[in-house]
């Protein structure tokens, strides 16, 4: 069930241009599926009117915490991260439908690019408990822009790449050597488009199965506004509610 | 106690003044995990057009100074889809459940009005004679007296309940095209539509939205709504259902005594979901407070 709850901010840390949030409610979390979002009211920023939605980065339920990635995008985002410890943040949670579990035995690979590693953390957790053992692939522009990569090492096996060379092997996700030295049954990519869109041509060539979690422009977040429409084979379709996960045979790609 | 009943007139009773303005409540469904529907007065759902609508492409909305633009261009499913598979799951919320209809053809009004008459549960349509976002998305008919007659006056011999018609401010004088859908039938007006703006990029120096112009919308539009509520209800006998802004109880009493007899709620859903059922309770609170017995007593009570 989706619920409006004040949240405190109790720990943060800046990446560059990206903070890491860390919030607790008083009350108990509702279910919260790998690849849902929060829609985070910003408040004291006047030129912000909508609420911001934001990939849950990870999950404590024990200590009813989640923790956020905020990029600095615009004046909203930017404001969220300079948030002081003890803020209160109104989060409406949890939105969206979240990634397909593979089957039993099924190799799988999380690619994230940028600020969209976010959410692979939480999803790499629940797929270790699970009983999965999930590679992950991230990228970014410099090593600067990879950060908490020790939490994703402790959940599987987790492999970099950066445009510059500063960490791991240079160049784009999908010129990693990992594409041809192991073979995967499910691929799950969230970032940037123009690099979702190149992780899934590597797919599609290599007929793998392909989830993309999109980031739509959205007012809502609820599937009211119809403003955050996806193409798909179905017509236009609401990120917010039918996504923000794709299967890559929906999209008009 | 205070008594918060509505009689709209025609077979619209609402339990209080607030009620969510269509395209920003869905179904109502998308909301029922914040809001109890017997909180509400009703709910006017998505506008629906007689054939399926695809809409306009992405990028549909730009976030503005407490507001923002959107060119969604009414997508739907079209009014089959809606009396065979929306209805039968909405019907019963404990509310009124009203139809905002959109058309591009006075036939294509009359044929859909007719189908949604047969509707039991639906108790009302208000009729969008005023969306910005398509070509003939009604706003033909909503900015002229003779094109907003026409219109009212056939949807009125093929519809047999209370008739809404909702009026756009994109106009020289609301105050005469409001009289001019009363005088063709219009059981109420419900104002306002949003108004027509536009954003830019300028970095890229290309507009936001894929239509270039789009209806604003949001808090930053209420004192232009106010002012069109006021002149409207000085100027017809039918009742005036005020939106345009409404972010709270307060904004929600405003209207009132500007004239609304009800309000929608409408952008404001999306940054507080709850909201409508907070300005219901909050409308109640105002009215002990200022000894009000009865809703009804707000209206128009402005001390002017």
């Amino acid at each position: 069930m989706k619920q409006i709850t004040d949240f405190k901010l109790i720990e943060k840390q800046d990446y560059g241009n990206v903070s890491w949030l860390k919030l607790q409610s008083e009350s108990d979390l509702p279910a919260i599926l790998p690849g849902q979002f929060v829609e985070v009211r910003v408040d004291g920023s006047p030129k912000t009117y909508l609420r911001r939605p934001i990939s849950i980065h990870d999950v404590d339920a024990e200590n009813r915490c989640i923790e956020l990635l905020v990029a600095k995008v615009g004046e909203g985002s930017t404001t969220l991260t300079m948030l002081p410890i003890g803020a209160t943040v109104n989060l409406v949670l949890p939105l969206g439908n979240g990634f397909t579990y593979p089957e039993k035995g099924e190799e799988v690979l999380l690619v994230g690019g940028g600020v969209g590693i976010a959410p692979m953390l939480y999803f790499a957790k629940m797929l270790k408990m699970k009983g999965f053992e999930p590679a992950l692939l991230l990228g970014g522009k410099t090593e600067k822009n990879l950060m908490r990569l020790d939490e994703y090492r402790r959940w599987g096996a987790t492999f970099v790449t950066t445009e510059d060379g500063s960490m791991g092997e240079k160049g784009f996700v999908t010129q990693h050597s990992i594409w041809s030295d192991k073979t995967f049954d499910k691929v799950y990519v969230c970032g940037p488009k123009p690099m979702m869109k190149a992780v899934f041509a590597v797919t599609k060539e290599n007929d793998i199965w392909c989830e993309v979690s999109l980031e739509n422009m959205m007012a809502c977040g609820l599937g009211a506004c119809l403003c955050c429409v996806e193409k798909t084979v179905e017509g236009n379709t609401c990120v917010c509610k039918e996504g923000p996960v794709f299967n890559t045979r929906r999209l008009l790609w | 106690m205070v008594n918060t009943k509505i009689d709209l007139g025609k077979g619209l009773v609402l339990r209080n003044p607030v009620m969510t303005a269509s395209g920003t409540f869905g179904y109502g469904e998308e909301y029922t995990d914040f809001v109890d529907m017997a909180q509400l007065g009703g709910i006017i759902v998505k506008g629906t057009t007689l054939h399926p609508r695809e809409g306009n492409p992405y990028p549909r909305m730009a976030e503005t100074p407490s507001g923002m633009l959107n060119c969604v261009g009414l997508q739907n499913k079209g009014v089959e889809y809606f009396i065979n598979t929306i209805y039968p799951r909405i019907k019963d919320f404990d509310t009124n459940v009203i139809l905002n209809l959109s058309g591009s053809t006075i036939e294509d009004y009359v044929s859909a009005a007719e189908m949604i008459n047969e509707l039991d549960k639906i108790p009302a349509i208000e009729l969008n004679v005023s969306c910005p976002n398509v070509r003939q998305g009604g706003m033909a008919f909503g900015v002229t007296c003779s094109g907003i007659s026409q219109v009212v006056a056939e949807v009125r011999k093929a519809y047999h309940k209370h008739l809404m018609v909702k009026l756009s401010p994109n106009v020289t004088n609301i105050a005469e095209i409001a009289q001019a859908a009363e005088a063709s039938g219009a059981d109420s007006v419900s104002l306002i539509n949003t108004l027509l703006g536009m954003a830019i990029d300028a970095e890229k120096r290309k507009p936001i939205l894929s239509m270039v112009t789009g209806g604003m919308s949001g808090a930053c539009v209420k004192p232009v709504a106010l002012r069109c509520v006021w002149q409207v209800s000085k100027a017809v006998k039918i009742p005036v259902v005020g939106l345009g802004g409404i972010s709270n109880a307060t904004d929600a009493v405003e209207f009132m005594l500007a004239g609304a007899s009800a309000i929608e709620i409408g952008t404001a859903n999306f940054i507080d979901p709850a909201i409508s059922a907070k300005v219901a309770a909050g409308i109640t609170d105002y009215c002990e407070r200022h000894g009000f017995e009865k809703a009804t007593d707000l209206i128009g009570a402005l001390e002017a």
